[in-house]
């Protein structure tokens, strides 16, 4: 087994797959290295790639006209960086930027979706485990949303 | 009413203001401010997780947990976000400034009780402050086979209290502090997240941890929930409440919650009291 296979079959989202679901995400997957500061992917490109952060923080932004760049999030080693792969029109909603040097692995999205069409079973499970990954940050965003660290008034 | 005569104030029935005079402010962040008051009577003494009652003349008086010394022996320090007109007029003082002072009041971090294992102390936006003590004691008796984790979630990176003290927290060995906010601009390196997100990754470890939580109420209750998922028992996990406290002494019954009073009874609780009162919508 490579040091891919086994990064990937450690990540906690693909924790439990079939082997050959995992021998089919590590046939499409290579290694990727990312510079502090580097895109991993633009807002309104094509989501032709996702990523396993192996080592390293990805800020995930929005970009606005009177606030400039905001982070909206930040993805850490051992997560998933990128869903829009998985719904038309398979375009991205933010930038992903390096925030510091980061390792990753590069996941072909067309591949991973073929397989998904074919092997309907691996395809569910997939869903699953990214619904699990999409319901996570919902839920954390909607806590955010509250914004309960804001000013209250007490006295 | 009998006043005490003795140096110290009585932990309960403290009716009496005792003048205290500003001697340091620290600006924390653009709206929150760390006071020093030395006292022109007698000593108000605050051990971790306690508060008292800070009274600004002809303005009014609110409750304010201690954010120095675990032991009371340092200033007595307090840390301020300005909410409303009392704790705008706080934020105001100088150092000079003199305001009554009532106190201690309130249960402490069970900070003996919890000696033997890892620590996770979780601070939310303010919700460090009361905590500071609990680290700083923490760290200065640690026993180095114990490690702490010092877990902090705030609304932007302007807004992280303590800074500077928190990279010396950060520099100890087996002490870990981790940082998120709830947004940054473009540029910030550090994570951005809600506080929850630290926990499965705190370097501690669960079947000897016990967890401190100090923050607004609805981050607490998800705190609590995540410090569960993580193994953490429901039994040593405690939280500071500090909602709608006026006359800390049990008597106004604004503090009410459930069966208990969070001036007389709190502020701070162990979790397992707490977490039902929390899920209870009308109180």
């Amino acid at each position: 087994m490579s040091t891919l296979d086994e990064a990937i079959a450690a990540a906690s989202v693909f924790a439990g797959l079939s082997t050959a679901g995992l021998e089919l995400l590590a046939g499409c997957a290579t290694g990727a290295d990312f510079r502090e500061d580097q895109l991993l992917f633009r807002e309104g490109d094509t989501a032709e790639t996702f990523f396993l952060v192996g080592s390293g923080r990805v800020a995930l932004e929005l970009h606005t006209v009177d606030r400039g760049g905001i982070v909206i999030e930040t993805i850490e080693a051992g997560q998933v960086v990128g869903w829009s792969w998985l719904f038309e029109p398979y375009r991205w909603h933010f930038d992903a930027r390096a925030a510091s040097a980061v390792t990753a692995i590069a996941f072909d999205a067309a591949g991973v979706r073929a397989a998904c069409e074919h092997d309907t079973a691996l395809g569910y499970e997939l869903m699953k485990r990214f619904g699990q990954v999409m319901i996570d940050r919902l839920q954390h965003t909607r806590v955010r949303l509250l914004d309960v660290y804001g000013s209250v008034h007490v006295d | 009413m009998a006043v005490s005569t003795s140096t110290e104030v009585p932990v309960r029935g403290a009716m009496l203001p005792v003048p205290h005079r500003v001697t340091a402010r620290v600006q924390e962040t653009a709206d929150t401010t760390t006071l020093e008051f030395e006292s022109l009577g007698n000593r108000v003494r605050l051990r971790a997780g306690q508060f008292a009652m800070l009274y600004v003349f002809g303005v009014g008086e609110v409750p304010i947990s201690t954010s120095g010394d675990h032991e009371g022996d340092g200033p007595l320090t307090h840390t301020i976000r300005p909410v409303g007109a009392v704790t705008r007029a706080l934020c105001a003082l100088e150092p000079g400034d003199v305001v009554g002072v009532r106190g201690p009041f309130g249960t402490e971090w069970p900070l003996a009780e919890t000696a033997g294992g890892d620590l996770l102390l979780v601070g939310g936006g303010i919700g460090l402050a009361p905590l500071r003590p609990a680290i700083r004691h923490a760290l200065d008796r640690r026993d180095h086979d114990r490690s702490v984790s010092v877990l902090v979630g705030a609304r932007t990176p302007q807004d992280l209290l303590y800074v500077e003290e928190s990279e010396r927290w950060a520099a100890e060995p087996d002490v870990e502090v981790a940082l998120t906010v709830d947004a940054a601009a473009a540029g910030w390196e550090g994570r951005v997240g809600l506080v929850t997100t630290l926990i499965p990754d705190a370097a501690v470890d669960p079947a000897t941890a016990s967890a401190f939580v100090c923050g607004p109420q609805v981050m607490m209750t998800f705190v609590v929930r995540a410090l569960l998922q993580r193994g953490v028992p429901l039994a040593r996990i405690w939280v500071s409440m500090e909602r709608n406290m006026r006359c800390a002494v049990g008597h106004c019954g604004h503090c009410q919650l459930g069966p208990t009073l969070i001036c007389r009874d709190g502020p701070v609780f162990a979790a397992r009291a707490m977490v039902p009162l929390m899920a209870v919508r009308e109180l």
